[in-house]
C-alpha cells in the first residue's frame, strides 16, 4: 500500500486547512459530547424524512460551501491582485479556480435552490410533503456526501486542477496523473444522481399531489419555475452521469474515449460537458426567477403581470437551453454553420428572458411598493442582470466571440449572470421565507446593511473585469508583468472581493442576531403575502397543513384574504405521516467510500462497498413500514399552541 | 392507507400510483441516458484505429438467441403482472422465474461475448470504437443484472407476503423496467449489430 499518493506536500495554506479541519472535527465531536446531543441530531436530523429540515440541511450546506467557495474566490483575487504576485504557485492556483467553479456552481447554488424547494413546494401546493419522502433523504445525503468527498481532496491527494469544466486532454491520466479528476468524476457522480432522484421526486410531487382545485395555471410562478426546472434536471442529468462515467473509465481503466490517439475524440468531452452545463445554468437561473416573482408580487401588493407569458417563457427558455451548448466553444474548429446555428438559439434566449424582465417591470408598475431587504435585491437584480445579458448577447455573436473568448470579459459576464440570477435570488428567498421556518424574520437594519455591503462590493470586484477582458487578459492566468497594465483593475477587483466578504458575514451574524433578539411572529403571514405557505402557521407544524387546502385562484391567500374565500372547510381529523428512517443517511455513507475507494483505485474495498450499496438498498425494499397518524386531538393541541393560545 | 377497489391492485393507493409515475419519469430519465451512450457509440463507431472494427468481431449466432431471451422474457413478465391481475400466485411466480432466468442467461451469453472479444485482442483500451461498444453494451447488461437482483428480491417477496398492494406494485414497477430494457435491446440489435454487420 503506497500511502505517499495520499499527502498533499509543501504548501503551509495546505497544512493550515488540515489542522483547521481536524480541530473543526474534533470541536464538533467534543460538543456533541459534552452536550449530548448525538441522540438528538440522529433522531431529528440524521434519519428525518421531513422535507422543511431537509431543505434545511441543504441550506445549511449551502451556505458552509459558500465560505468555502468565498474563500477561494478571495484567494485568487488577492493572488492576481497584483503584479507577479507570489501567493499561490501555479498547480494550487489551478486548483482553487476548479474547486471555486465546482462548488459555487455544485454544491453552492444548486443546493441552495433545492433546500429553498424543498422547504417552500410542499407548502406552495398544499400538500403534506413530496411525493417520496425518503427518497428525498436519499437525495440529500447523496448530495451531501458527494460535496464531502470533493471538499477532501484539498488535503488528502490533491483537487482537482483542469478547470471546472474539466477539458480533455488536459483532464487525462497522462496530462493530470494526481486522483484530482479522478475526485472530480466520482463526486460529481454521486452528488449528481441524488439530484437526479430530487428532480423525479418534484415532478411527482408537483404533478400529483396539489392542494383541490389547483390546476396547473393556477400554480405560484414559484412551483411553475421549479417544474421546469426538475424537468431539465431529469433530461440533462443523465447526460452528466454519462460523461463523468466515461471519464472515469478513461481515468481509471484507460479507455479511449477522449484520448488523443486510438480513436479517441477530445472534443467529444466538451460536447457532453455542455449538453448537461448549459440547462444547468438554468438549473439555477429558472427558479430564481421564481423567487423573484413571488417577491415583486407579494411587496408590490399586486398580482403578477403576465402570469401566462411568464410560463411560455420559461418554457421556450428551457427547450433552447438544450440548443446552445456549442456557443462555449465557438473557436475550437466546428466551422461557420455550426458556429452559426448556435449563434442564433443563443441570441434567442435573450428574447423570453426579456419577455420575463418586461413583467416584473410592469408588475412593479403604480404598485404599492415596500422596500424590504428581499425586495431590494430583488429591485438590484433586474438592472445588474440586464448587463449581464447584453454582455451575453455580446459573446453569443461567434465572429466577436473570437475577441472575447476566455477572456476576463466572459468571467465578469457570468458572474453577472449567475450573482443577481441565482445568489442574490436564494438570498432573497432566503431572508423572505425564513420567518416562515423559524418563526420570525431577520433583522431588516442588519439585513440591509449587508445588503448595501454586498451589491455595491460585487460591481467593483467585476466591473473592473469586464475592462480587464477587453484589454487581452486571459482567464485563469494566475500572474502577470507588471508592463501589462493589469495591476491597479486587479487590485480594485481584490478590494471588492473584500467588501463582499464582508457583506457575507453581515449576513451570518444576521441570523445570530435574529436568532436572539428579533420579535416572534404568531401570524404565520409577516409580509402580508399571497400564496399558501404563509396560510398555515410559523415555524410550519410536521404535518403542514391540519387541513388540506381548498384553492380557487392563482393567489389562493390573498383572495381568502381579500374576498373572504375560506381556505379549509374540513373538519381535522387523523394526519398520516411517513416515519424517520437511517438507511438514507447510511446510503451516503457507503456511496462516500465507494467513490473514495475508487478515487484511489483501491479495488478490493471497492468491491466491498459497491456491495454494500446492494445490500442498503435491498433492506430498503424490505422495508414494510407504512408510517404512522397523529391523532386529531393532538393536531388541534398542536394549531392552537401555534397560534399562541392556551390549551 | 386507503384503498381504492375500483382500480388494479398495484394502483389501489395514492402512494402506489405516485410511485409508478415516478418510475415513468425515470425511465424518461433513462432515455436520454442511452441516448447519450448511442450517440457517443454512433460517433465512434468508424474511429477503430488499429484494432478490430465491428464486421470483423460481430457474430450474428449469440446476438440472436440473445435477442430471443430478452423478446421472450418481456412476453413472459406480462404473463407473470396478467397472473398477478388475477390474483394467481403460483402462476405469477412461475412466469417471473422463467423471466429472470432467461434474464440470467441472456447476461450468461454477454459475458461469453465480452471473453470472446477480449480474447480476440478486441479490449476496452483498445479504441474509441470498443471503448464505446463495451460502455454501451455493458451499461445495458448492468441493468439487466440489477433487474435480476431486483426481480429475486421482489419474487421473495411476493413468495413471502403474498400479493397485496405494496408487491403488487413493486411487480409491476419491475414490469416497467425490464420492458424497458427490451426496447433498448432492440435499438442495440438494430444500430449496433445489424448495422455493424452490414
Amino acid at each position: 500500500m503506497d500511502l505517499e499518493k495520499f499527502k498533499v506536500h509543501g504548501e503551509p495554506l495546505i497544512y493550515g486547512a488540515m489542522i483547521s479541519i481536524a480541530l473543526a472535527t474534533i470541536g464538533i465531536i467534543v460538543g456533541l459530547t459534552v452536550f449530548k446531543k448525538w441522540g438528538y441530531l440522529w433522531r431529528e436530523w440524521l434519519t428525518t424524512v421531513d422535507h422543511k429540515r431537509i431543505g434545511v440541511m441543504y441550506i445549511l450546506a449551502a451556505l458552509l460551501m459558500l465560505f468555502r467557495g468565498g474563500i477561494d474566490a478571495i484567494m485568487m483575487r488577492l493572488q492576481t491582485a497584483a503584479p507577479d504576485m507570489k501567493f499561490l504557485d501555479a498547480q494550487h492556483y489551478n486548483e482553487v479556480f476548479t474547486t471555486h467553479g465546482l462548488i459555487m456552481i455544485l454544491f453552492m447554488a444548486m443546493p441552495f435552490i433545492i433546500g429553498l424547494m424543498n422547504v417552500i413546494i410542499p407548502l406552495q401546493i398544499g400538500a403534506r410533503d413530496v411525493a417520496f419522502p425518503r427518497l428525498n433523504a436519499v437525495s440529500f445525503w447523496l448530495f451531501f456526501f458527494g460535496a464531502m468527498l470533493l471538499n477532501i481532496s484539498f488535503v488528502i491527494g490533491g483537487s482537482p486542477d483542469a478547470g471546472w469544466s474539466a477539458y480533455f486532454p488536459l483532464a487525462s491520466i497522462e496530462f493530470s496523473p494526481t486522483v484530482g479528476n479522478n475526485y472530480y468524476s466520482l463526486a460529481l457522480q454521486i452528488s449528481g444522481i441524488g439530484t437526479l432522484i430530487t428532480g423525479i421526486n418534484f415532478i411527482v410531487t408537483i404533478l400529483k399531489m396539489r392542494a383541490p382545485g389547483m390546476k396547473l395555471m393556477k400554480m405560484p410562478m414559484f412551483t411553475w419555475s421549479v417544474l421546469i426546472t426538475n424537468i431539465i434536471i431529469v433530461f440533462a442529468f443523465p447526460v452528466l452521469t454519462v460523461a463523468l462515467a466515461l471519464m472515469m473509465f478513461d481515468r481509471l481503466f484507460g479507455s479511449q474515449f477522449f484520448t488523443m490517439a486510438n480513436g479517441g475524440m477530445d472534443m467529444l468531452w466538451a460536447n457532453l460537458f455542455w449538453v448537461w452545463g448549459h440547462p444547468e445554468v438554468y438549473i439555477v437561473v429558472l427558479p430564481a426567477f421564481g423567487i423573484y416573482s413571488e417577491i415583486i408580487a407579494t411587496f408590490s401588493k399586486k398580482n403578477l403581470y403576465g402570469y401566462t407569458s411568464m410560463v411560455f417563457s420559461m418554457l421556450i427558455i428551457s427547450l433552447l437551453s438544450f440548443l446552445v451548448w456549442a456557443h462555449h466553444f465557438y473557436t475550437m474548429g466546428q466551422g461557420v454553420m455550426v458556429n452559426s446555428f448556435f449563434s442564433i438559439t443563443t441570441m434567442a434566449i435573450a428574447v423570453p428572458t426579456g419577455v420575463k424582465i418586461f413583467n416584473w417591470l410592469f408588475t412593479l408598475r403604480k404598485g404599492r411598493i415596500t422596500f424590504t431587504t428581499p425586495m431590494l435585491y430583488t429591485l438590484a437584480f433586474i438592472p445588474i442582470f440586464t448587463i449581464g445579458g447584453v454582455t451575453g448577447v455580446m459573446l453569443a455573436m461567434a465572429s466577436a466571440d473570437y475577441q472575447y473568448h476566455n477572456t476576463m470579459f466572459l468571467v465578469a459576464h457570468f458572474h453577472y449572470v449567475l450573482i443577481p440570477g441565482a445568489v442574490f435570488a436564494v438570498i432573497a428567498g432566503f431572508h423572505y421565507w425564513f420567518p416562515k421556518v423559524f418563526g420570525f424574520r431577520l433583522n431588516e437594519r442588519l439585513g440591509k446593511h449587508a445588503f448595501w455591503w454586498i451589491i455595491i462590493s460585487f460591481n467593483v470586484t467585476f466591473f473592473p473585469l469586464f475592462l480587464l477582458g477587453l484589454m487581452g487578459m486571459t482567464r485563469r492566468m494566475y500572474t502577470y508583468s507588471e508592463e501589462t497594465g493589469f495591476g491597479p483593475l486587479n487590485m480594485l477587483s481584490f478590494a471588492g472581493a473584500l467588501g463582499l466578504a464582508i457583506g457575507f458575514v453581515i449576513l451570518v451574524y444576521n441570523i445570530y442576531w435574529s436568532t436572539r433578539y428579533e420579535p416572534r411572529d404568531t401570524t404565520g403571514d409577516p409580509w402580508d403575502a399571497r400564496t399558501l405557505e404563509w396560510a398555515t402557521n410559523s415555524p410550519i407544524p410536521a404535518y403542514n397543513f391540519a387541513v388540506v387546502p381548498k384553492v380557487q385562484t392563482r393567489d389562493a391567500l390573498w383572495s381568502a384574504k381579500q374576498d373572504n374565500i375560506p381556505l379549509f372547510t374540513e373538519e381535522i381529523t387523523k394526519i398520516h405521516m411517513p416515519s424517520n428512517t437511517g438507511k438514507p443517511f447510511i446510503l451516503g455513507v457507503v456511496f462516500f467510500f465507494f467513490g473514495f475507494f475508487l478515487v484511489f483505485s483501491m479495488w478490493i474495498p471497492a468491491i466491498v462497498a459497491g456491495v454494500g450499496i446492494i445490500l442498503v438498498m435491498a433492506a430498503m425494499s424490505f422495508d414494510r413500514d407504512h408510517g404512522f397518524y397523529i391523532p386529531a386531538k393532538e393536531v388541534i393541541a398542536t394549531e392552537k399552541k401555534l397560534r399562541g393560545e392556551t390549551v | 392507507m386507503k384503498i381504492d377497489a375500483s382500480k388494479p391492485l398495484e394502483y389501489a393507493t395514492e402512494e402506489n400510483s405516485n410511485k409508478i409515475f415516478g418510475f415513468w419519469v425515470f425511465l424518461g430519465a433513462e432515455i436520454p441516458l442511452f441516448a447519450t451512450l448511442f450517440t457517443v457509440y454512433l460517433v465512434m463507431v468508424d474511429r477503430f484505429a488499429s484494432g478490430p472494427s465491428g464486421k470483423e468481431i460481430f457474430e450474428i449466432g449469440p446476438v440472436l438467441i440473445e435477442t430471443f431471451l430478452l423478446l421472450s422474457s418481456s412476453f413472459t413478465i406480462g404473463l407473470a403482472i396478467h397472473a398477478m391481475r388475477h390474483g394467481y400466485k403460483k402462476a405469477m411466480m412461475v412466469f417471473m422465474g422463467i423471466t429472470l432466468l432467461m434474464g440470467l442467461a441472456f447476461i450468461g451469453i454477454e459475458i461469453t461475448e465480452f471473453f470472446t472479444y477480449v480474447h480476440e485482442g478486441a479490449t476496452l483500451q483498445t479504441s474509441g470504437f470498443l471503448s464505446s461498444l463495451f460502455v454501451l453494451l455493458g451499461t445495458h447488461g448492468a441493468h439487466v443484472s440489477f433487474g435480476f437482483l431486483w426481480g429475486s428480491v421482489i419474487m421473495y417477496q411476493i413468495w413471502r407476503q403474498g400479493i397485496n398492494p405494496a408487491t403488487a406494485n413493486k411487480a409491476f414497477i419491475f414490469s416497467l423496467f425490464w420492458h424497458f430494457l427490451d426496447v433498448v435491446w432492440i435499438f442495440i440489435f438494430s444500430f449496433v449489430y445489424l448495422k455493424g454487420l452490414m
